[in-house]
């Protein structure tokens, strides 16, 4: 029995030790500074896949490899156009087949072995050793029977210039090397570390590689040495936190200063309390109604169509996505060059929508089906209520909508194969060309049945013209022309009922500065400081 | 003796097979696809079904369930899809994290619970009486998600006296022998470490302890007012015996039989709470290890760290009947 009371005594005293510390275990100043060291720490929901960017196309992942690599080309700080990075220089023959990229002669991997032409050669060689190379294969148009895609090859012609040979014309193609799947990465270390190269990387960065504590957290350091801007932090921790409400927590008591992922009703917190600031991601993505044009019936009917879009009030869909989102009226988002902001947005207005209907010859309206997805995706928060708003709001002008809802994968089965009459779906933006939008979604040549990314099958001569033309013409203000133009064609047109750009919000401590999130979802954090 | 345990050890084979397929199967159920989730958006079809093909998902149901179970009597965990990590390895490094916090959330719920639940009994229908079995009653019903994040707000947001998530501050060093880093930092003589971990491991501690606590505090009285009214009591009383050696020495004995069960039922259960506890503090455990699994459908890891659990629960239950044979030496093993 006296091993009960020793028990027992020995648990008090534990519980009194316990409750000492309880109150002098502060850790508040584990935050920015330590000696002297300015730390960055942002708050994530998951872990990144892999740190090889060429492999992955997953967000988390090209938040930190994007600290790490650079391109030969990136994009401006604030919108999708393209600048030099290790390339300096650049032209393309008047075929537009062939470009040559002047690299950078001062350029060093993290691991100390000089950048030159032979390693832009390798890693593009790389990339087409397997389909693993996702963002290659999708963007090059690569396959198993020719893995090299629209790249017939890449050639060292001197020690720091580059040749690329095209097989076709490809406007969009420095848009696309400036994303960050093809960051440059170290030959000798991809060498050294084989099937581990992607907990090892090694690039040219701003910043340098530390570590990786797998699922908790991974941490990079200054590149005293970068050819660009010096970063002004000296570690940068990307930390995951799974839960949006214990992140904004941490946030609040400044154990991280930046994060992803907030709940709706954190954002007016954040911007309520003075420590905390709220910081938007500018859109990349479009969230659309499409309308199939291909069915007999209705909709098949332009004045339908645009009907359709005088009847709904956007405004109302907006407020669903509950602070992160804006009016779309055009098919690319504001962020991309090329955007048409003359053109008007159909107006609200449900009586001259229900003289269209009548012209059209449905003044008693008609019966039709609206496909949507069960779960949130980032462009559609509520894909159920806003199905269900716009069903209300058809029933104004004696439009009677039946919702199915099916789950993600049938849903793009059902839409690819035409089965729809209208349908819920959204594009995120790839490299930053209106093609990437206008082209995979609406010109003809992707409305084929069974794997149609235009799943209005709107099939307009017009349009396919204009996209073409702007696919090979590589001069900037041209093309820019043509997609103007384009849009008004599609605006006219009306096969989707252009819903809303999301603009993801961040959380940030109120010390951070001069931090530019990109559309493209992420940026290298050099030129973010942290005051005092 | 041997003969129970090993027959119990035997009925394990069944029950196991049976979580095998329970988890083989929830995990499949669930929605998507885990190439798309390494894939992405953006990946071709050709591209999806190397991957699937590569990984095994293209075969028969009853093919990768075999190849599972097949791995698994080899003593192999399997591999990661997402880290390509060896699952046995990384369930090592994390397994000490969990149980740490389930240790210390299941002292700190006995503890608590047994001396509220003993004076609650002792002290029938008294304020203390009252006020403990209402908060009981609070705490069998408060989710541990919420519960964590007030937690949270109040010591890490408010009042900024207790880390909000982790084990240990980043820069403070602390040299592993057992990875339980309570036990480490003392046997290092290490009172820093030992100060920041048990800082770290007071909130999310206390979250997993509310139910458990809760529980054991209302087992303990109800089963103390049962013995308190036998007549070996009333004996000791009339005899004039020293009323806490009474309620201690002949009264708590007998009543800690099915405080016992549920102390031995709860601790397994601590394990499986331990998922939405380490999600809230980021706590690096295999509750948080599995949780990330799901949402990446890294099939294996949730497979083979589910069937883990289940052997740790099974075990624990049968230490807790071995232990019957020593709070009550008439129970015999059959």
């Amino acid at each position: 029995m006296k091993k009960r009371y020793l028990f027992m005594l020995l648990a008090v005293v534990a519980m009194i030790i316990s409750a000492c510390s309880d109150s002098t275990g502060s850790t508040a100043d584990d935050g920015d500074e330590k000696g002297g060291k300015k730390t960055l720490v942002f708050g994530r929901g998951a872990d990144s896949i892999q740190l090889d960017p060429s492999k992955v196309t997953d967000g988390e992942s090209i938040y930190v490899t994007n600290q790490i690599y650079d391109t030969l080309v990136r994009y401006e700080e604030e919108n999708t156009e393209v600048k030099a990075a290790l390339a300096t220089d650049w032209d393309v023959s008047d075929d537009g087949l062939v470009w040559t990229f002047q690299l950078r002669d001062d350029v060093k991997f993290h691991d100390g072995t000089d950048f030159a032409a032979d390693d832009v050669v390798f890693n593009f060689e790389r990339w087409t050793t397997s389909a693993e190379f996702v963002y290659y294969g999708y963007m090059f148009g690569a396959s198993e029977e020719d893995m090299g895609g629209i790249i017939e090859k890449v050639e060292a012609t001197g020690d720091y210039e580059v040749q690329i040979t095209l097989s076709e014309p490809n406007a969009p193609f420095l848009q696309t090397l400036a994303m960050p799947p093809f960051g440059i990465a170290s030959p000798e270390a991809v060498e050294e570390h084989g099937d581990d190269y992607f907990k090892n990387p090694v690039g040219t960065g701003p910043f340098i590689f530390k570590e990786w504590v797998a699922d908790d957290s991974i941490t990079v350091t200054k590149n005293e040495d970068y050819f660009g801007e010096v970063a002004k932090v000296d570690e940068v921790i990307f930390r995951v936190i799974p839960d949006n409400g214990a992140r904004f927590m941490e946030l609040q008591a400044g154990t991280i200063d930046l994060m992803t992922g907030l709940n709706p009703q954190d954002i007016s917190t954040a911007e309520g309390d003075d420590a905390l600031q709220i910081i938007r991601r500018p859109s990349m993505n479009v969230a659309y109604m499409a309308m199939n044009t291909d069915k007999e019936g209705p909709l098949s009917d332009k004045r339908v169509r645009q009907a359709i879009n005088m009847a709904v009030n956007k405004e109302e869909l907006i407020a669903l996505y509950e602070g992160i989102g804006k009016e779309a009226k055009n098919p690319i988002p504001p962020s991309l060059w090329g955007y048409n902001d003359d053109i008007e947005a159909y107006p609200f207005d449900v009586e001259k929508a229900k003289a269209l209907l009548a012209e059209a010859g449905y003044a008693d309206g008609f019966d039709i089906t609206l496909n949507t997805f069960s779960n949130p995706r980032p462009y559609m928060p509520q894909p159920k209520v806003t199905a269900q708003a716009i069903a209300e709001m058809l029933k104004a002008v004696n439009i009677n909508v039946e919702i199915i809802e099916s789950d993600w994968d049938t849903h793009l089965t059902l839409t690819e194969n035409g089965e729809h009459d209208m349908a819920f779906l959204g594009w995120t933006g790839d490299n930053g060309d209106p093609d990437n939008f206008m082209y995979v979604l609406l010109d003809k040549d992707n409305a084929t049945v069974g794997s149609a990314g235009n799943i209005a099958f709107y099939k307009s001569d017009k349009l396919h013209d204009l996209l073409k033309a702007a696919q090979v013409e590589m001069d900037q203000d041209k093309r820019t022309e043509l997609y103007l133009e384009a849009q008004e064609v599609i605006h006219e047109d009306a096969p989707w009922l252009p819903i809303a750009h999301t603009t993801p919000p961040l959380a940030a401590s109120s010390s951070i500065a001069d931090y530019i999130p990109h559309p493209t979802g992420s940026e290298p954090f050099n030129l973010l400081d942290m005051k005092e | 003796m041997i003969k129970y345990i090993s027959r119990r050890l035997l009925m394990l084979i069944p029950v196991l097979i049976g979580v095998s397929i329970l988890a083989f199967s929830l995990i499949h159920l669930v929605p998507g696809d885990p190439a798309r989730s390494i894939l992405g958006e953006k990946a071709t079809k050709d591209q999806l079904e190397a991957l699937q093909e590569e990984l095994g998902l293209n075969d028969p149901y009853y093919v990768q369930y075999g190849r599972f179970l097949g791995d698994i009597l080899q003593g192999n965990l399997g591999e990661s899809i997402q880290s390509k990590e060896s699952i046995g390895v990384e369930l090592i490094q994390k397994l000490p994290a969990t149980i740490e916090l389930a240790v210390f959330a299941m002292l700190v719920a006995v503890i608590v619970g047994v001396i509220a639940g003993v004076i609650a009994a002792v002290k029938q229908y008294s304020w203390f009486d009252n006020m403990s079995m209402t908060a009981a009653l609070f705490g069998v019903s408060m989710p541990i998600f919420w519960l964590g994040l007030m937690m949270i707000w109040l010591f890490s947001v408010t009042f900024d006296i207790l880390p909000p998530s982790g084990r240990l501050t980043a820069g403070v060093e602390l040299h592993t022998i057992t990875n339980f880093y309570l036990i480490d930092s003392i046997l290092t003589g290490n009172w820093l470490a030992f100060k920041d971990s048990l800082s770290h491991i007071l909130m999310p501690g206390l979250a997993l302890a509310t139910i458990p606590m809760a529980i054991i505090a209302r087992m303990t009285r109800s089963s103390m007012l049962e013995v308190m009214r036998q007549d070996y009591i009333r004996t000791a009383n009339a005899k004039g015996l020293k009323k806490t050696i009474i309620i201690f020495q002949h009264a708590l004995k007998n009543a800690s039989l099915p405080v016992l069960t549920v102390i031995g039922l709860q601790f397994g259960l601590l394990l499986g709470g331990a998922v939405l506890t380490e999600t809230i503090f980021s706590w690096p455990g295999i509750g948080r290890y599995v949780y990330l699994a799901v949402l990446g459908r890294d099939y294996p890891v949730v497979q083979s760290t589910i069937l883990i659990i289940a052997i740790i629960f099974v075990l624990v239950n049968l230490i807790t009947d071995i232990l019957y044979k020593y709070l009550d030496p008439r129970i015999k093993f059959e």
